[in-house]
């Protein structure tokens, strides 16, 4: 089990400089007017949370061996079973994009072993609060892959599977916004009594800078509720870099000032990501309080389907090593090594999910036409006056 | 029964509500050990313990976001903003999530929180403590906007917004909290969150406002009596939906209407009074329709208030003028 306690050790090893400096001042006194070395702190107060957690490297070597031996064959395969699905999916949107049959979509490709690495530590009972890059790891919870193109499109059965009792709410637009949401359903799971549940959220780099980031962690940490906040850092929030969201070195680091333990980890490794991602669920779920996980991650490709164009703010350069951490390979050479894998097995996989998606695409192609007079009695509980009045207005239309 | 100021009627009412159901949380800045700045939630802590009762970390968009989350987990949160201004803070989560989540479900997800707020110039706070920003929020489908000008009105609507399964923006007038008693009865009673109140009768005009207006609508009706001259005062009560059924039924009789709010002029209450009744009841009326409010200017600087909110003076003069023309 990785220590989550670390993080709070943090502040206290910052207390810990803090006093060291006064030592050191005042035995320097004679050469300097400063009280405190702002310098020294600055240059080391990210130190803790630069050691990102990792299973195997991006050339597929096990770097750590104790780590590694936690997984059965049986649940390697099924991590890469699961990027393979994610990257299909991928695949097929894009292709279902260019063909018109999407509407706003956020790609995934490259972000499969963060995004499935952490789906993979959910239970059942936990609640979900995605962002719009989430489809992925919201489909794992229980919402199908309709519901997804269909939130895609824009059609009210895209939330299906909230009336079918998936705790997951919707893949939040407003950056920032699931964060706070996801601060009162820990702190209602924690006064429901219900043990062995957490509330789950994901944000990317850019969500960190939003207001709601902090107040999130820091209503969860003050009420010692059990939320997990991940920050999936993909290096871009659509054409603005990472470095200038931030001067702190590291995401993780968010959390120390509301208490709230961090850790990084290799966002393209499943093995890391899943470990780290269930140490943070277990430690939560325990009634610790919140924990922070920052994944290490790329977006392969454009912010959206809706004509982003990468080539537009970073170069070829930038991009190659993150393209040579693709998270697929270095777990498709570790199971190959294993004689677990092969190629042929895979392209199986890959038609046979592909297959999948374009009869969901079929089925989503049929949901029902909409009527605004449904969206107007799912206004209010009891319709006021005007909105009834409108409601008669809109079947009178319909009815032709 | 008991003369209740309009503060201790809330009090009584969210008192009540805790009562009455064991999954309302009253939670925000303050409003627990302390029992709010202007004590709304006295004694409830310690009656209900801090579970129920508990102060937040001073953020108003988390407070909003935790009563999302709140509700979706199966509460009933009535979360206080402790100033209408500082909802500034917190609009994506009334606007663009709570007031949303019913519509985005189809019906099927319900979001009952109640978002109690004091507003109103008059008492001379700091900057943006006494706005009436209303004419914000009455635009957001999906959210009622409501506000009580009377004890009695304040606390069977308080109960109704707890018990409504809509999210509600309860506005409690700062400078009626301690103003003004009326008989409240004791225990549960509700008022209706979309039905206007004649709240006097009258056959010549007919004054439409709601809040601290309308207690200046009501000075303007007793001078004008001596005159002979008939007021007919509407509280609106509920800014969102407007019961124009109320508002057409009075102007049948008076032909005659001023609409009078608190807050500047520009779109907003008054407007949509004004715009309705010129849809649908304009033959009703022999003058054309007054409108007393506030300048569009900022909300002024304390010391200038009684220069800038309107009052009864105001109205007065609109009415006489509407009575003229």
């Amino acid at each position: 089990m990785l220590n989550f306690k670390c993080g709070l050790e943090v502040i206290y090893l910052c207390i810990t400089s803090l006093a060291l400096q006064e030592r050191k001042v005042l035995s320097m006194a004679a050469k300097s007017k400063h009280v405190v070395d702002f310098e020294n702190i600055k240059s080391t107060m990210s130190d803790p949370y630069k050691k990102p957690v990792q299973v195997i490297d991006e050339t597929g070597k096990i770097v750590n061996q104790e780590l590694f031996d936690r997984f059965s064959d049986d649940e390697l395969v099924t991590l890469m079973e699961k990027m393979v699905w994610e990257r299909a999916l991928h695949e097929q949107t894009m292709n279902f994009s260019r063909q018109g049959r999407l509407g706003f979509y956020a790609p995934t490709l490259g972000e499969e072993a963060s995004e499935m690495g952490i789906a993979h530590a959910m239970k059942k009972q936990d609640y979900l609060f995605p962002a719009y890059r989430d489809l992925p790891q919201l489909i794992q919870h229980g919402a199908t892959v309709k519901e997804g193109f269909l939130w895609s499109k824009g059609h009210y059965q895209c939330y299906d599977y909230v009336r079918r009792g998936v705790r997951a709410w919707i893949p939040q637009i407003i950056i920032g916004a699931q964060y706070v949401q996801c601060a009162g359903a820990a702190l209602g799971i924690k006064k429901n009594d219900e043990k062995d549940t957490v509330a789950y959220v994901f944000t990317g780099d850019g969500g960190t800078s939003q207001g709601d980031f902090y107040e999130g962690i820091n209503f969860a940490s003050s009420f010692q509720a059990p939320a997990v906040f991940f920050v999936q850092n993909n290096g871009w929030a659509i054409s603005v870099p990472r470095k200038t969201q931030t001067a702190a070195e590291t995401l993780a680091q968010k959390g120390v000032a509301s208490g709230v333990p961090g850790v990084q980890v290799d966002g393209m490794d499943i093995l890391a990501t899943y470990l780290v991602a269930k140490d943070a669920r277990d430690f939560a779920a325990a009634g610790n309080g919140p924990a922070l996980v920052e994944t290490l991650t790329y977006r392969f490709g454009a912010h959206s389907s809706a004509g982003d164009d990468p080539s537009r703010y970073r170069t070829k350069e930038e991009e190659k090593p993150w393209f040579d951490r693709d998270p697929l390979i270095r777990l498709r050479k570790v199971l190959t090594d294993k004689k677990l894998w092969d190629q042929d097995k895979e392209d199986k996989l890959v038609a046979q999910y592909k297959d999948q998606f374009k009869q969901d695409m079929k089925d989503a192609e049929a949901a029902p036409k909409q009527k605004v007079s449904d969206f107007l009695k799912h206004t209010f509980e009891v319709p006021t006056p005007d909105v009834a009045a409108q409601i008669k207005e809109f079947e009178a239309k319909e009815s032709k | 029964m008991a003369k209740l100021t309009y503060i201790k009627a809330i009090t009584d009412g969210l008192d009540q509500v805790l009562q009455d159901d064991p999954k309302t949380l009253i939670f925000g800045e303050d409003v627990g050990k302390n029992g709010g700045v202007f004590r709304t939630t006295v004694g409830l802590q310690d009656k209900y313990g801090t579970d129920r009762v508990f102060d937040t970390p001073l953020a108003e968009s988390g407070i909003l976001g935790l009563s999302i989350g709140l509700a979706l987990t199966g509460w009933r949160p009535i979360p206080e903003i402790q100033f209408m201004g500082f909802t500034m803070e917190a609009v994506d989560s009334i606007g663009g999530q709570m007031s949303r989540n019913r519509f985005r479900m189809s019906g099927d997800v319900s979001m009952p929180i109640t978002i109690r707020t004091p507003f109103g110039g008059g008492t001379h706070t700091a900057e943006l403590h006494g706005d009436s920003l209303e004419n914000l929020f009455v635009g957001i489908p999906g959210l009622r906007v409501v506000t009580p000008a009377n004890p009695y009105d304040a606390k069977g609507m308080v109960i109704s917004a707890v018990e409504n399964n809509d999210p509600v923006l309860f506005m409690e007038n700062l400078k009626l909290y301690r103003s003004m008693k009326d008989e409240v009865p004791d225990g549960h009673y509700t008022v209706p969150l979309d039905k206007a109140k004649v709240a006097r009768e009258g056959s010549d005009i007919t004054i439409v406002a709601y809040s601290a207006e309308v207690n200046e609508a009501l000075k303007v009706a007793d001078k004008l009596e001596k005159e002979n001259i008939s007021v007919e005062v509407i509280d609106l009560r509920s800014l969102s939906p407007i019961d124009t059924e109320t508002i057409f039924n009075s102007i049948d009789k008076t032909h005659k209407v001023v609409v009078a709010q608190e807050a500047q002029k520009m779109a907003g209450v008054g407007a949509q009074v004004a715009s309705a009744v010129a849809e649908d009841d304009i033959m009703s009326l022999d003058a054309p329709i007054g409108r007393v409010s506030a300048p569009d200017s900022v909300f002024p600087f304390a010391m200038a208030e009684n220069d800038w909110l309107p009052n009864a003076d105001d109205i007065e003069a609109k009415v006489r003028e509407i009575l003229n023309y």
